[in-house]
């Protein structure tokens, strides 16, 4: 088996020291940075995705395997710099302001990660001026708003319209998800996309920065 | 008032009441703020809202506790008032419940994930259990409600917790479940099969679901539970699942959409029935009325 398909396997079991053995000797056997991230890590974090995407396995497996992912991020990001290898974009994530829930939140932040986008992740309970001003000090393409409580969700339409008002429409995209929220309130709000878990959260950010 | 264990053993069912944040946030509290915190500031909107419930016939009363562990209150910097916050909880509904309802003291997660899933230690978060369950059960609680978990360990916890400090008081233990392709599962993957063994295993005398789904979805958890649980069940049920109507928000089930589903209940031998997010007085007075028709 090959070290990458290695890296693809463990990472899936969660297994955190053994990737970053694997993806030292990845490193040492002189595979290219880009090569290890898309064709090992990021490979990996695909089939986690899948599966979690069709409820093969749960939060907990994500969380091992996210952890596993950047055990190895961690020694080939300065590699990743050397060679200026780009990820897909940088997304600025947050749960909105007056709501501390951050599950949802972190979980497609994992997910978007795993996908090759760089992620900025303002917290929880974040205003929404900080959301837009993040994105624009960044170059940021899409701004994803996570809410758990129907008190909180209404927050959203703020940070729609301060992308607005800033002149950022088009440039800046909002994607928001939580369980309280759908489809039609997306719509409502004027916010770009809805993502109605994880997995589809990555599909609809892929398609708004233009990488799908 | 005859203890609670017993008149579910004889085959009673018991009706909860209906969730406590849109009543509170009519009553002043305001988004991002601690609701817990009302128990010392503004224990008369507590007041209010619980003789609602008891009015429409509600006999288990819920504790404003839910995020009163003392992990929980710490995010609002409030860690050092945790026994001062629960015990107040439990004490402003005495005056209230009188003998038509029991207080139910509610106990939800501390918004951590435990290690290795989480940066949280077990012990941090049965010490944070441990100083709210201490004082419900000091204070006077008839049952403790452990709700809303995700996690069985977490809830494991709590339920520990809550025994460590009276081997005698009825335990509620419910768990929120999602519906997938697969059947339901909690976030963490919990299975309402595993959530009857660990639940029970771990000390919880009522067992069931809370949050997350309508009557409907909620009627397959129960029928689960049905077939899984040694010990008497809970379910208690938003109002549908949340809709946007014109910029407000709005939980889509009538007071009779869901008391309609009550008998299908019963009929699975659920021993409580009550509401959560989304359901108000008006939705108690309804379930509680057909609870009545179809008592034995």
């Amino acid at each position: 088996m090959s070290v990458l398909q290695k890296i693809i396997e463990s990472l899936q079991r969660g297994e955190d020291q053994k990737v970053a053995e694997l993806t030292q000797q990845a490193i040492d056997a002189g595979l290219g940075a880009a090569q290890i991230l898309n064709d090992g890590l990021l490979a990996g974090m695909d089939v986690i995705g899948e599966k979690f995407g069709a409820n093969e396995i749960f939060l907990p497996e994500v969380l091992l395997s996210a952890r596993a992912m950047n055990a190895g991020m961690d020694l080939i990001k300065p590699l990743l710099i050397a060679d200026d290898v780009q990820s897909l974009g940088k997304v600025v994530i947050g749960t909105v302001k007056g709501d501390l829930h951050d599950i949802g939140k972190n979980l497609v932040g994992i997910m978007l990660r795993g996908a090759g986008f760089e992620v900025i992740d303002l917290g929880a309970d974040v205003a929404s001026e900080s959301f837009v001003e993040t994105a624009e000090a960044e170059g940021a393409s899409v701004i994803g708003l996570s809410a758990l409580l129907t008190t909180t969700m209404s927050g959203m339409k703020d940070v729609v319209e301060l992308v607005k008002s800033k002149g950022l429409e088009g440039k800046v995209k909002v994607i928001i998800g939580g369980a309280p929220l759908s489809q039609a309130f997306a719509d409502d709000i004027g916010a770009d996309g809805y993502g109605y878990d994880a997995t589809n959260a990555v599909d609809i950010v892929k398609s708004l920065a233009g990488a799908a | 008032m005859q203890p609670p264990l017993e008149r579910l053993r004889a085959g009673e069912t018991l009706c909860g009441d209906g969730g406590w944040g849109t009543q509170l946030m009519a009553r002043g509290l305001k988004p991002g703020d601690s609701p817990e915190a009302l128990n010392l500031s503004s224990p008369e909107a507590l007041v209010e809202v619980a003789a609602l419930y008891v009015e429409a016939g509600a006999e288990l009363i819920t504790t404003n506790s839910f995020g009163g562990s003392s992990l929980k209150l710490h995010s609002y910097g409030l860690d050092d008032r945790t026994e001062e916050i629960n015990r107040a909880a439990v004490e402003v509904l005495k005056p209230v419940v009188t003998d038509k309802a029991y207080i139910s003291a509610s106990v939800g997660p501390t918004g951590k994930l435990l290690k290795p899933y989480g940066d949280t230690e077990p012990e941090a978060i049965a010490e944070a259990f441990d100083r709210q369950m201490g004082a419900l059960v000091e204070a006077g609680a008839d049952l403790i409600c452990v709700e809303t978990m995700i996690d069985l360990s977490e809830a494991r916890l709590a339920i520990e917790a809550a025994r460590s400090h009276s081997e005698d008081i009825p335990i509620i233990a419910t768990m929120t479940f999602d519906a997938t392709q697969r059947g339901f599962f909690t976030t963490m993957g919990v299975t309402v099969e595993q959530a009857c063994a660990g639940l029970v295993e771990a000390g919880a005398d009522i067992v069931g679901s809370n949050c997350g789904n309508g009557i409907d979805k909620m009627l397959e958890i129960a029928a689960e539970f049905a077939a899984h649980s040694s010990v008497p069940v809970i379910i208690q049920s938003n109002a549908g699942v949340p809709e946007n109507r014109g910029g407000e928000v709005i939980y889509p089930e009538s007071p009779e959409f869901m008391a309609e589903r009550v008998p299908k209940l019963m009929d699975l031998g659920v021993a409580i029935i009550g509401g959560c997010c989304g359901t108000g007085p008006d939705h108690i007075r309804a379930l509680r009325a057909t609870i009545g028709e179809h008592r034995p």
